[in-house]
């Protein structure tokens, strides 16, 4: 792409994104047939089952959950969704919904407080044969009462500081009772919820078809006629857009694919970006030598130039800002003024490699060789990797990359069968329970590839995990952060940016900071 | 010959059961764990718990000789199992596919068919002179041009000139044919161009020697028309390899396909063994390998009866 076409496409989608802005401001139009790719497919059907964009994008909105996120990924907040109001006990101890009247699942029926509790005893407390993945994540949890059709009310073993966020799981759908009852496997089969859009089909490995719910429970909403999500592979995307065989894909494109479309559609595309709910870090066997060492590990951390580089590799990947532990930007993540102060996160470069050459030298490695195990995922994971060997080859560390096919990545990072890995981190939510569990013991997370048995960690987990109080709740996270990072058996790469390509008619879309969420679709109208 | 075809049916029996054997234990070397795959592949907290209850659902967890004999008995009723990652019936997911990589091998063949046999007749016929040059270029052009570059070119050029790509999705040919061939030509293009060439080759080279026979220098002898020479007598005794290949690479193309779905967006039998593949969808691969190795079995039967067809003097016993 020549610079000229640079300029035009940026300028294009400038324009364009004014254009949206000032269409935000309209009055919304009913109609119209939402059509946007999905770049994988959903192993189930099940809500409570799944962990993949590949069913947010298309199943969600056939569904909705108690409370749900709201607003672009710069005014995120919580909002209710079944829930018209709620309450948490100052002690986090009991949590009361007042539910919205009128709601109806798809076949007509009521949805009252009995389908929300029964649908979390499903999450808790799942039958034999159902799965429930974030069964851990609710199992403080302790009895769920009913005392009307319109009040739920969650008694909890011991308070949880992320409970709320759990309430606006977008995978914590409401199923109705009575059809639980008569086969608790019947989501798996059968798509019946309370959501903006009724199923229609779903043709696997083709597309997922979506027709309005007249009945649902907000006025007027939602404003499309129905949608169509067709499964396609990445590298078809944006030809796929450019080409009208979709108008949008909502997962997340590179910087180069933005620029092929923003060119091609020549005024027609809207470029939305901002950061993402998802990083790239390098995990350390710490089992294995020098590993087990703190000077290595802090050494090839101080080695890689994250704030030189994170804007140059913007440029070519999805790989972005600067940030420990969390997204560039939650509140509960540490400001840059103590971020730097942390090993590999200091802006002087030159200074960081030096010291990492004497820590390396002090550990007795100065000639340091790595089995680096990566993902054989081209983006972001290959300019990743490319990028991290680069700089530790400055401090004078070779590393053989072996690029590993998903399934042979989970096989070495279980069998331990790596000095270092490239991880990464993917949720739905800021929370710091969610995004410390690959920084805990193995005694605590399965997902500990590190294999470190810092106990320090999991009791300041364990701590800021039961802090209601939100102050209280950041200066544990905060030692919890600086602690990780420092001992460094895991390190923050770079955060991704997410971009966003869309046809210009699309309306009312948010950006929100993850890809599993925002996909309710009940606001989105075409301007057509 | 009605004995002939029953006895080679009865024979796709151990066939396919070898098959089904080999593919059970040689898969099952394969690393990976598709659960872990399934449940933590976008990044979610899921714990030993719960994958190891996912690995008790699918039946993963019993023994290894279990798992071959509840396949072997599924087998004796056409069962196939279920696909570990959908849950849904390997028969269902490879039915819903099935007809994609039929209709685009059918009609890569019509199209290599039609292509290949005249410019394979015409090559030989008029041997090195610029005619043959000039189909023998792109006969090799064919060879050395892999399906699915050829396949980007057109969806580029598609997207170049015209601003239009064919429609997302198979709806069968016989509820709308026009949106059915919009969206299968420019695959089965892609892929007849290579297949064309292949069998271009092959007609030119068996004509070439069919040319040489007596019987041909016999009827020109005797002063029949050059044309018809060619069309009765050496084109039909040509045509008998040339049928042997085209049969073996229709059979290759209805698996073969993978790439040319890829770049397509077709949802047919390749991308699904692909998709299987990569995620150690056992169940699922076990289904698809039987299925090829059932068609490869069946066209060279069917090739085999053609045989008869073409060639009158061979007798099938």
């Amino acid at each position: 792409m020549s610079v000229y076409s640079r300029i035009a496409s940026v300028i294009g989608a400038a324009a364009a994104l004014a254009a949206a802005t000032a269409a935000s401001a309209q009055t919304p139009k009913k109609g119209g047939i939402l059509n946007f790719a999905v770049v994988a497919e959903p192993p189930t059907i099940d809500c409570h089952a799944v962990s993949t964009f590949a069913f947010a994008h298309p199943g969600r909105a056939h569904y909705s959950t108690l409370l749900k996120f709201s607003g672009n990924w710069d005014a995120l907040k919580i909002v209710g969704d079944l829930a018209k109001s709620w309450e948490m006990a100052p002690d986090g101890l009991t949590y009361t919904f007042k539910l919205r009247e009128n709601v109806k699942f798809h076949d007509g029926s009521p949805m009252t407080s009995e389908d929300v509790k029964a649908s979390y005893d499903r999450i808790v407390n799942p039958p034999e044969g159902v799965v429930s993945l974030r069964r851990a994540l609710h199992s403080d949890i302790g009895s769920i009462e009913t005392p009307d059709p319109l009040t739920v009310v969650f008694k909890m073993k011991k308070a949880n500081a992320s409970m709320l966020t759990h309430f606006a799981s977008p995978w914590n759908c409401i199923y109705r009772a009575a059809k639980l009852k008569e086969d608790p496997k019947f989501p798996e089969k059968t798509v019946l919820g309370t959501g903006a859009f009724e199923f229609v089909e779903y043709k696997k490995g083709e597309v997922w078809v979506a027709k309005r719910f007249d009945q649902y429970f907000i006025p007027d909403r939602p404003y499309l006629d129905g949608y169509k999500a067709f499964f396609v592979k990445s590298n078809a995307v944006a030809s796929g857009i450019i080409g009208g065989q979709f108008d949008a894909e909502f997962r997340g494109r590179t910087p180069k694919e933005r620029d092929q479309i923003v060119d091609a559609m020549k005024g027609n595309a809207v470029v939305v970006e901002g950061p993402w709910i998802t990083n790239l870090l390098f995990t350390f066997n710490t089992q294995k030598k020098p590993f087990d060492d703190v000077r290595v590990r802090q050494a090839l951390t101080l080695a890689v130039d994250r704030w030189g580089q994170g804007p140059n590799l913007a440029k070519i990947s999805m790989l972005k800002f600067v940030s420990g532990m969390f997204r560039p930007g939650f509140e509960y993540g540490l400001s840059e003024a103590e971020l730097v102060k942390i090993p590999g996160f200091g802006k002087d470069i030159e200074k960081s490699r030096a010291r990492a050459r004497e820590l390396l030298k002090e550990a007795g490695v100065p000639n340091l060789k790595v089995k680096f195990v990566n993902r054989n995922v081209a983006e972001p994971y290959t300019p990743g990797g490319i990028f991290l060997i680069d700089q530790w080859k400055r401090i004078g560390v070779e590393a053989e990359h072996a690029q590993l096919e998903t399934k042979l990545f989970f096989d070495a990072m279980k069998e331990g069968n790596f000095d270092v890995l490239m991880e990464f981190i993917s949720d739905f939510a800021d929370d710091p329970s969610a995004q410390f569990d690959k920084f805990l013991t193995p005694a605590k997370s399965s997902q500990s590839a590190s294999r470190h048995n810092d106990v320090l960690l999991d009791q300041l987990f364990d701590q800021q995990a039961g802090a209601v109080d939100p102050a209280a709740r950041k200066k544990l996270v905060n030692q919890f952060e600086t602690h990780g990072l420092t001992q460094a058996y895991s390190a923050p790469l770079l955060w991704w940016q997410r971009i966003i390509v869309h046809h210009k008619k699309i309306k009312g879309w948010e950006l929100h900071p993850s890809h599993f969420t925002a996909h309710d679709y009940v606001n989105v109208w075409l301007d057509e | 010959m009605i004995g002939y075809i029953l006895r080679r049916l009865l024979l796709v029996i151990p066939t396919l059961v070898g098959v089904a054997v080999a593919v059970f234990f040689l898969i099952r070397v394969m690393p990976g764990d598709v659960v872990v795959v399934k449940l933590r592949a976008d990044g979610a907290a899921v714990t030993q718990d719960a994958i190891d209850a996912e690995r008790k659902r699918l039946g993963l967890d019993k023994p290894m000789v279990v798992q071959f004999a509840d396949y072997m008995w599924g087998l004796t009723r056409l069962d196939l199992g279920k696909s570990l990652w959908t849950g849904e019936s390997v028969g269902k997911e490879i039915a819903q596919r099935f007809p994609v990589s039929l209709q685009v091998s059918i009609m890569a063949t019509i199209i290599a068919v039609f292509i290949a046999v005249p410019l394979g007749t015409l090559s030989a016929v008029y041997r090195d002179t610029w005619v043959d040059n000039l189909i023998r270029v792109l006969a090799v052009s064919g060879l050395a041009i892999p399906g699915f570059w050829l396949g980007m070119i057109i969806i580029l050029g598609l997207l170049a000139f015209f601003n239009w790509l064919p429609k997302i999705g198979y709806v069968s040919i016989f509820e709308d044919p026009v949106t059915n061939l919009a969206a299968l030509i420019w695959p089965a293009l892609s892929v007849g161009y290579r297949y064309a060439a292949v069998v271009t080759r092959m007609m030119r080279s068996a004509l070439l020697e069919v040319m040489r026979e007596d019987y041909i220098r016999t009827a020109r002898a005797k002063g029949v028309y050059q044309k018809l020479v060619v069309r009765r007598h050496a084109v039909r005794n040509a045509l008998l390899p040339v049928v042997t290949v085209i049969g073996l690479e229709f059979a290759f193309l209805i698996g073969g396909l993978v790439v040319t779905e890829q770049v397509f967006n077709l949802n047919g039998i390749g991308k699904l063994f692909v998709d299987a593949a990569a995620r150690g969808d056992f169940t699922l691969i076990q289904g698809l390998v039987i299925l090829i190795a059932t068609i490869f079995v069946l066209v060279n039967l069917v090739v085999d009866v053609l045989y008869a067809f073409l060639d009158p003097r061979i007798r099938l016993n």
